[in-house]
């Protein structure tokens, strides 16, 4: 590990400071490549090392090592197109359902490479769920029990009704929505509104007690109020998982992460604890980002 | 015939002329400076051009489709009335000697001077529309290129009245389709009706015994509740039961196959070889049912001691099911590639295995859609006619047996009409009456199946 | 401490999966399968027909003739030696066949012997020496080698379809016409040549003569006729519903009406013809010009269609700029997008053609099923097409008729797969991406 991490320029300090600040705003040099910052984590869940992507001949992640640590949400940064879903992506292996796009390096899951080629991507995808942009509720099984019973039925993880039950209705506790459909469990999961229906991805997702939670950009297509809730969700989720978050608002990084990673046309720029990402930046780029000089 | 293609000739000649000298006049009214002309000077001729043959060819159209019946009436008029007086079906027996006088072949038997003289008086009838004919479209064709030649004047919009012309044929084409369905309709409900003349429709539809054969005498028409439709509807379903039991299984597994777990590579070469199954003519299928696949399922069910007709319903349904496999599958191709992929990221982000979320997440989201799929395929079945003329059976029977032979409506249509035909036997209109259905049944599919489609599909948009 | 408990139910959690794992990859490797064996199957039924119906064909493209030394006795065809070509045509070929068969097997006697003995060749023989006799009147007197085509049965045999050593009672060609056969053979008189009367010849009860030419032509007048009238009702109904139609009712009503009339079954198109064609317009029954107008009807739906995506794949820039320059919308479409959206009407044109040429079920509703041995002349002649050809063949209960049925199918199907490749030729080379 020591020998992994030395070579990754993984301490902060001034001298990288100067680096950046000779890169200057915009003109980076692709030849320092490198990440600012600590990437690693005393305990972390997941250990990305060195993760490269390719679409088709499109190179789209260099090179990028990152921890994600127990109980922390992790924010992911960054202009768009910049790669972070598909880093995010990376990390339960959905971009095996691309046709174009490989992936190389290495991710650890508890300490295990979830990369070798035999490693079954279906119960890993059962250890670390994930939350898309747009809420996609199943239009097919359609009523909001259904849904939330999806991932207990198809991974077996109930043997009788009482206890399916008992899942969904505590998944849906915990994603703060039971109150609000505990009526009308058997209507279409369409019918609720764009925040409920998130929401309710979310009690899908963690209905099958994942250890890492995959967001990628959950509050983009909702109003404040519907981003509010989702929020403080995920803050009360953080006790029990891990949480990647993607998001394009900085705010919400600043309020919801423990940890912020800022990514740049593939590249993982800076790491570091999120009070100090958006206090005191270290690379011009981060900098350039959180003032609103682009992106 | 070669009269009509003469005078076509010499009309478009004339309209040419009238291209040539519209032309020729526009350069001359413009004194040579075509910008003070409105138009460019190719529509002046066109317009000329236009007015000489459009006129001339819808009089010669309409000419020649009356033709025939006004010259028959006058020739039915001037016959003897013992002659004239014949009930309608010996009446045309009669015209179609005087016919057949006129274009010179051989009558069958001998013909009567009263017949002779009829044919006489039809040919020289003939003679004078003929000549009539072409006086009157040459002078209309004449007189037209002359309006439009002397209309011409450099402020006349001329494109203007063109465009507008090529507008209404542009029109009157697009609504051939209607007119097509307005024919269909008109011509199998109106002999429909003189058939339920003769059978109540009540025994039609609800009837279970059809030989129509036993109908040939016209003092029996009807009589004996022949035409009962039941075991034909039985038959056809049977048949369309059998194919779609092939045909959904194999085409739908294949188009989620392909398009969901094969290579590239393998799907560029499989689907068009399976979409050959599809271009491969009926008669074909027809051909290779009756005398490869019938025989085949005879002597293996003999192998095992069952008996089973050469004309079994199993050997038509299974080949018609071979034929609709590609219809299947590449309307199940379209609509499972439709299910958005977000739903497909959904299943998959849960941990769900490629079949649980085909089986789980895509069919079900896709099921209107290939409900609709399935619905044009039995439309398809049931309209299907030359598999089953080939390799079904030709005698009614009400069976739910698939080893037995068995019959079907559009079987039935082709022996009604197939062969020599007397217009009025009620055998005859039997077959427009199953036309009538048949078109019915297939429409509302249709028109059902298309609708759920396009929902399906607006759904996803 | 919590922390543990987590890390517990977690750890159930995943056992829970991964116990199932077994169950489901099995699941997942069975489904897989059902989609290979469903695509296995379509496949293998492409296969077998085209094996079944090549190798049942193939043998129709040769044929079994044999060669007959004739004397042609002046006193039979010509006793009075007058040349005049009435009396060379009704003279009795027949007979000088016959006696030359005779001659060359003099141990056959009895009547039911020579009748066998005659039955080996073909009734078209006696019009082959009558035609080379009228074209040459002065080989009357002298002895001509005369190649002729031998009868279905002989043909069979040297086929290989009738089986030699059968029983006797089954077989078409009896123990004694073997023995003639295996002498002509051994005498160098029996050959196997190109079969040019499959391809010359119209229709004929006799298998040995029947030829497809009649048929093939009846499909190119039929074709002729709905060529020249659907393309140019399809494009034009095509433009106008595509670059010119208000949207409202009307333009619906067609609209559906065209996506239905393309899943009508055919055979109600035949009713329409029979009732309107033949019945109403009294057109002539079995011509090339119904079946046209009853083929035009049937594919124009699809031509439309074809159209009307064509001209939608043309970008609004072209009209735009042709618009800008002071054309009228009229000249734009008639000037800009029609040449460009005409090889995908052309592409949806040859398979509305390839349709057509398949198309059988609605011709025999207006009498082009009826046995027809002339080659029609034009779209008036009575003749029969392709398909019908096929149809008709294959109901005939000779044996010699299964290979002809299949060689006109292999025939008809080289026509179709032309087609198709001119369509998908023509749609690659103008294939643009806007
Ligand atoms: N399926 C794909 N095929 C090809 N390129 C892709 C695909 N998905 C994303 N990309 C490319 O990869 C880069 C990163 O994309 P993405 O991870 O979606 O960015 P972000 O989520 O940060 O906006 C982009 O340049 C994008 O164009
Ligand atoms: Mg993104």
């Amino acid at each position: 590990m020591e020998a992994q991490a030395s070579h990754l320029m993984a301490s902060g300090g001034p001298s990288h400071r100067a680096v950046g600040a000779d890169l200057g705003g915009g003109t980076y040099d692709r030849a320092h490549r490198g990440t600012v910052g600590e990437i690693r984590v005393e305990v972390p869940r997941m250990r990305c090392t060195k993760v490269n992507v390719h679409y088709g001949d499109k190179h789209a992640i260099h090179d990028v090592s990152l921890d994600v640590g127990k109980n922390e949400v992790l924010a992911m940064i960054g202009p768009s197109g910049c790669g972070k879903s598909t880093f995010l992506r990376c990390l339960n292996r959905m971009n095996d359902t691309v046709a174009s796009c490989r992936v190389t390096g290495e991710i650890l899951l508890d300490g295990k490479d979830i990369m070798a080629p035999e490693v079954d991507v279906v119960p890993l995808r059962a250890r670390v769920g994930m939350v898309f942009q747009k809420p996609n509720p199943l239009t097919f099984p359609k009523s909001i029990f259904e849904n939330v019973a999806f991932g207990p039925r198809i991974h077996g993880l109930v043997q009788t009704r009482a206890e399916l039950e008992e899942v969904v209705v505590t998944s849906l506790q915990k994603a703060n929505l039971w109150e609000e459909v505990k009526d009308r469990l058997n209507d279409p999961g369409t019918g609720l509104s764009g925040g409920q229906q998130q929401r309710l991805c979310i009690a899908r997702a963690i209905a099958i007690q994942p250890e890492v939670i995959l967001m990628d950009e959950p509050c983009s297509a909702l109003d404040p109020i519907s981003t509010a809730k989702i929020e403080q969700l995920i803050d009360e989720l953080r006790r029990q998982f891990s949480i990647c978050i993607v998001t394009h608002s900085m705010q919400q990084a600043a309020r919801v992460s423990q940890r912020t990673a800022y990514f740049h046309l593939g590249d993982l720029i800076e790491v570091g604890d999120t009070d100090q990402i958006f206090v005191k930046p270290q690379h011009q780029l981060t900098e350039d980002y959180i003032t609103g000089r682009f992106g | 015939m070669n009269q009509t293609a003469l005078l076509v000739v010499l009309l478009l000649t004339l309209s040419s002329l009238a291209y040539h000298f519209g032309r020729k006049r526009a350069f001359a009214v413009s004194g040579g400076r075509i910008r003070t002309l409105h138009s460019l000077p190719a529509y002046y001729g066109l317009y000329s051009a236009l007015w000489s043959i459009l006129p001339a060819l819808a009089v010669t159209a309409i000419w020649l489709a009356m033709q025939d019946s006004v010259i028959t009436g006058m020739v039915v008029a001037a016959l003897p009335p013992d002659l004239s007086g014949l009930e309608p079906a010996r009446l045309n027996l009669l015209l179609n000697d005087i016919r057949n006088l006129v274009a010179g072949n051989i009558v069958s038997s001998q013909p009567s001077a009263d017949v002779l003289a009829a044919a006489d008086r039809y040919r020289s009838l003939q003679g004078t529309s003929g000549f009539a004919l072409f006086t009157t479209a040459l002078g209309l064709a004449a007189a037209g290129a002359w309006f439009g030649y002397s209309r011409i004047r450099p402020e006349y919009r001329s494109r203007n009245a063109v465009e507008r012309t090529v507008m209404w044929v542009l029109i009157g084409c697009s609504t051939i389709a209607i007119l097509t369905t307005v024919g269909i309709v008109l011509s199998v409900l109106f002999e429909s009706i003189r058939f339920f003349h003769a059978v109540p429709v009540t025994d039609f539809l609800f009837g279970l015994d059809w030989s129509p054969q036993i109908a040939i005498r016209a003092d029996q028409a009807g009589s004996s509740g022949a035409f009962g439709a039941v075991p034909l509807f039985a038959g056809t379903m049977l048949i369309t039961l059998i194919a779609m039991v092939v045909a959904v299984p194999i085409g739908l597994m294949s188009a989620i196959y392909l398009a969901e777990y094969a290579s590239a590579r393998m799907r560029s070469i499989a689907k068009p070889l399976l979409e050959v199954l599809a271009g491969i003519p009926t008669v074909v299928y027809g051909f290779f049912a009756a005398l490869m696949v019938a025989p085949f399922i005879r002597d293996s069910g003999a192998l095992f001691g069952l008996d089973i007709a050469s004309e079994s319903a199993m050997a038509a349904g299974l080949v018609m099911g071979v034929m609709i496999i590609p219809f299947v599958s590449s309307l199940s191709d379209d609509v499972i590639n439709a299910v958005p992929q977000s739903l497909r990221d959904g299943a998959y982000g849960m941990g769900a295995t490629q079949s649980e979320t085909i089986r789980r997440v895509i069919f079900p989201a896709a099921l209107p859609g290939i409900v609709g799929a399935v619905l044009l395929a039995v439309s398809r079945a049931i309209g299907e006619t030359m598999i089953v003329v080939m390799a079904a059976g030709l005698a009614a029977k009400l069976t739910a047996n698939p080893f037995e032979a068995v019959t079907t409506v559009t079987v039935q249509i082709v022996t009604l009409l197939v062969g020599d035909q007397e217009f009025d036997s009620p055998k005859t209109l039997a077959a427009f009456a199953l036309g009538l259905l048949l078109f019915f049944v297939t429409l509302v599919l249709n028109v059902f199946a298309l609708y759920i489609v396009r929902k399906y599909r607006e759904q996803y948009e | 401490m919590s922390e543990t408990n987590f890390a517990s139910a977690e750890d159930k959690m995943f056992a829970r999966v991964e116990a199932g794992m077994k169950r489901r990859r099995a699941a997942e490797k069975r489904f897989q399968w059902y989609g290979r064996c469903a695509v296995a199957l379509g496949l293998t039924f492409l296969v077998v027909l085209f094996v079944s119906i090549v190798s049942n064909g193939y043998t129709a493209f040769w044929q079994t003739r044999v060669t007959l030394d004739v004397t042609l006795d002046a006193s039979v065809i010509d006793p009075q030696g007058s040349r005049d070509p009435e009396v060379l045509r009704a003279a009795d070929y027949g007979g000088l066949i016959k006696a030359t068969l005779r001659d060359m097997f003099p141990d056959v006697t009895g009547r039911r012997d020579r009748f066998a003995l005659y039955g080996l060749i073909s009734n078209g023989a006696a019009f082959d020496l009558r035609d080379r006799v009228l074209a040459n009147p002065q080989l009357i007197g002298t002895t001509v080698s005369l190649s002729v085509a031998a009868d279905d049965d002989v043909d069979m045999l040297m086929k290989g379809h009738i089986d030699r050593d059968g029983a006797e009672a089954d077989r078409r060609i009896k123990d004694n016409q073997l023995g003639w056969i295996d002498q002509l053979q051994a005498d160098g008189r029996l050959e196997r040549v190109f079969n040019l009367d499959f391809f010359a010849n119209g229709d004929s009860r006799d298998p040995e003569l029947a030829g497809i030419r009649g048929a093939l032509m009846g499909s190119v007048f039929t074709l002729v006729v709905t060529l020249a009238l659907s393309f140019p009702l399809a494009v034009a109904a095509a433009v106008y519903l595509e670059e010119f139609a208000p949207k409202n009712r009307w333009t619906d009503l067609i609209e559906v009406n065209i996506n239905n009339l393309a899943a009508v079954p055919s055979i109600v198109f035949g009713l329409l013809g029979l009732a309107v064609f033949i019945n109403f317009f009294t057109l002539p029954r079995s011509a090339p010009l119904v079946g046209g107008l009853v083929l035009t009807l049937m594919t124009l739906p699809t031509i439309i269609i074809a159209s009307r995506a064509s001209l939608k794949s043309v970008p609004p820039s072209i009209r735009e700029g042709a618009l800008g320059v002071g054309a009228s919308p009229m000249q734009a479409v008639m000037y800009h997008v029609l040449p460009l959206a005409m090889p995908g009407m052309l592409t949806g044109t040859i398979i509305g053609m390839a349709q057509a040429l398949g198309e059988t079920a609605p011709l025999l509703m207006i009498g082009m099923v009826a046995f027809i041995a002339d080659v029609p002349n034009g779209v008036f002649d009575p003749s029969t097409v392709l398909p019908v050809q096929i149809y008709l063949w294959a109901d005939s209960p000779e044996r010699a008729y299964v290979e002809k049925t299949s060689a006109a199918i292999l025939v008809l199907l080289l026509f179709l797969a032309t087609m198709n490749a001119v369509a998908v030729l023509l749609r690659r080379r103008f294939e643009r991406r806007w």
